[in-house]
């Protein structure tokens, strides 16, 4: 155990706490899509599945404390190696031409701070109420439709979740790879399998927003 | 053909260094990319210039000496090549061509083109020795080991440290050149007693010589002349967290 603390010391130590926080959050996205998507069997369903959560009570607060912990574990280790491999190399090079590597993957503090910046908008509109157009704690399904039908929120929404796929395009196998979950075969689960699995993710998310603009969902 | 190279000179470790552009009017196209700057240097020479300093020892592309920024991919264009097996039948004529120093802050920069690349035997030694017996050479088959695991350690063991997955990662981390030289030893019988202290004595090491982390982007391999996988570097996660999680921890002053 004191080994495990102690490996955090090192930047491989740090990517591994990164890693895992990053992989439990990844779980978390596709609960919360789970429960998000049930708007699209009415509102009673996805009410009472709210409901359900609420009176799930000491669980519930236990599941958001661990996806808090996750998140804030994530963003100081992200510092603290970016901050780290900015400092390996002070002199950069006039050329440099990139082989391999994806716009995704040299972005990914950057989409990572924009989504951090929406999740924190986000809870101040579903969760706490406090922003967004006359909320009731009671009725979900009312809320998310009667935000979403504003073009600006839903827009917003969007632009979001397009960030938060650049991160997941890199970050799914990216994940993987920093736990030694790879194999001589990686190429595919890099090129193929993460970023599918991204944009799976990211299109059920933003077809909430699109089915009330579209008013399939009113 | 005509070539026209920008270099990068720089006089010393203290000196702040600068471009220098060199035309070169006859390269031929059979002229190894060494060779073409050693024409360069010659003619530096008999005009009373410091020629540019660079590494080169075999000149066969298989001991690591040589190495530098070619129009910004190390080595140079041509994949799985080193800088004295580039020839110049691969670049255009009246090409403008950056000849510049790998850069990480843990390989700085000597004179000119030459980096001291001592930091990579500072990882290698922090590994430590195996335990395997020595002595005169044991029997040839009293140690049973299948083709394809001597095959994968052979390919990790074909890293020969010129340090080009460093000057390509874009955060000049040296975990493919540590994760080549861990795997070698660990995907053999005679490597299994020490296999994750090694792993967690490399990468304190790496770490404390500040390199930096990494992020994934799979350069290094892209840019590797042995084309060493990064395969190599999630087998090096693998020995580390699992030794972090079952071997005790040691001072990193003591690596």
């Amino acid at each position: 155990m004191l080994a495990v603390l102690a490996s955090y010391r090192t930047l491989l130590g740090k990517k591994g706490a990164m890693a895992i926080t990053g992989a439990a959050l990844f779980f978390f996205l596709i609960g919360h899509l789970l429960g998000n998507i049930q708007i699209f069997f009415g509102p009673e369903h996805l009410n009472n599945y709210a409901a359900f959560l609420k009176s799930t009570g000491e669980v519930l607060w236990l599941l958001r404390a661990g996806v808090l912990a996750c998140f804030l574990l994530h963003i100081y280790s992200s510092l603290l190696v970016t901050v780290a491999n900015q400092q390996a190399r002070p002199q950069g090079y006039a050329a440099k031409r990139s082989l391999e590597t994806s716009a995704a993957a040299r972005t990914m503090i950057y989409t990572g701070s924009m989504v951090l910046l929406y999740v924190i908008y986000h809870l101040m509109m579903f969760t706490f109420l406090r922003t967004g157009p006359g909320y009731s704690p009671h009725d979900v399904y009312r809320n998310v439709v009667l935000s979403f039908q504003q073009p600006a929120i839903s827009a917003v929404y969007i632009a979001a979740m397009l960030l938060l796929g650049a991160h997941l395009f890199h970050g799914a196998w990216s994940m993987a790879h920093t736990l030694g979950l790879s194999g001589p075969g990686y190429k595919p689960w890099r090129r193929m399998v993460g970023p599918a699995v991204a944009a799976a993710i990211v299109a059920g998310y933003i077809s909430i927003p699109v089915a009330v603009l579209a008013g399939w969902v009113r | 053909m005509k070539l026209t190279l920008r270099i990068w000179r720089q006089d010393g470790p203290r000196d702040k260094g600068k471009f220098v552009a060199y035309p070169v009017d006859d390269v031929a196209e059979d002229m190894s990319f060494l060779e073409m700057l050693d024409v360069l240097n010659e003619r530096l020479t008999l005009k009373g210039e410091r020629p540019v300093a660079f590494d080169s020892d075999c000149r066969e592309g298989i001991c690591g000496a040589c190495g530098f920024m070619v129009s910004g991919v190390a080595h140079g264009p041509q994949k799985l090549t080193t800088a004295c097996q580039l020839f110049m039948r691969h670049f255009k004529d009246g090409e403008t061509v950056v000849v510049e120093p790998f850069r990480a802050r843990a390989l700085p920069v000597l004179k000119d083109l030459i980096i001291d690349r001592s930091a990579l035997d500072a990882i290698v030694q922090a590994g430590g020795f195996i335990s395997a017996r020595t002595g005169s050479a044991p029997e040839a088959n009293a140690m049973l080991i299948a083709k394809p695991v001597a095959d994968r350690s052979m390919d990790a063991a074909a890293c020969i440290g010129c340090g080009a997955c460093i000057a390509a990662c874009p955060n000049a981390s040296a975990m493919l050149f540590t994760a080549a030289k861990v795997s070698h030893l660990g995907l053999l019988p005679q490597g299994q007693p020490e296999r994750r202290q090694r792993a967690l004595r490399m990468v304190a090491k790496m770490n404390e010589l500040g390199f930096g982390g990494c992020s994934n982007h799979g350069e290094c391999e892209a840019a590797c002349p042995k084309g060493i996988s990064i395969d190599f570097i999630a087998r090096l996660n693998r020995d580390y967290l699992s030794g972090s999680l079952f071997e005790k921890p040691e001072p990193l002053s003591s690596v």
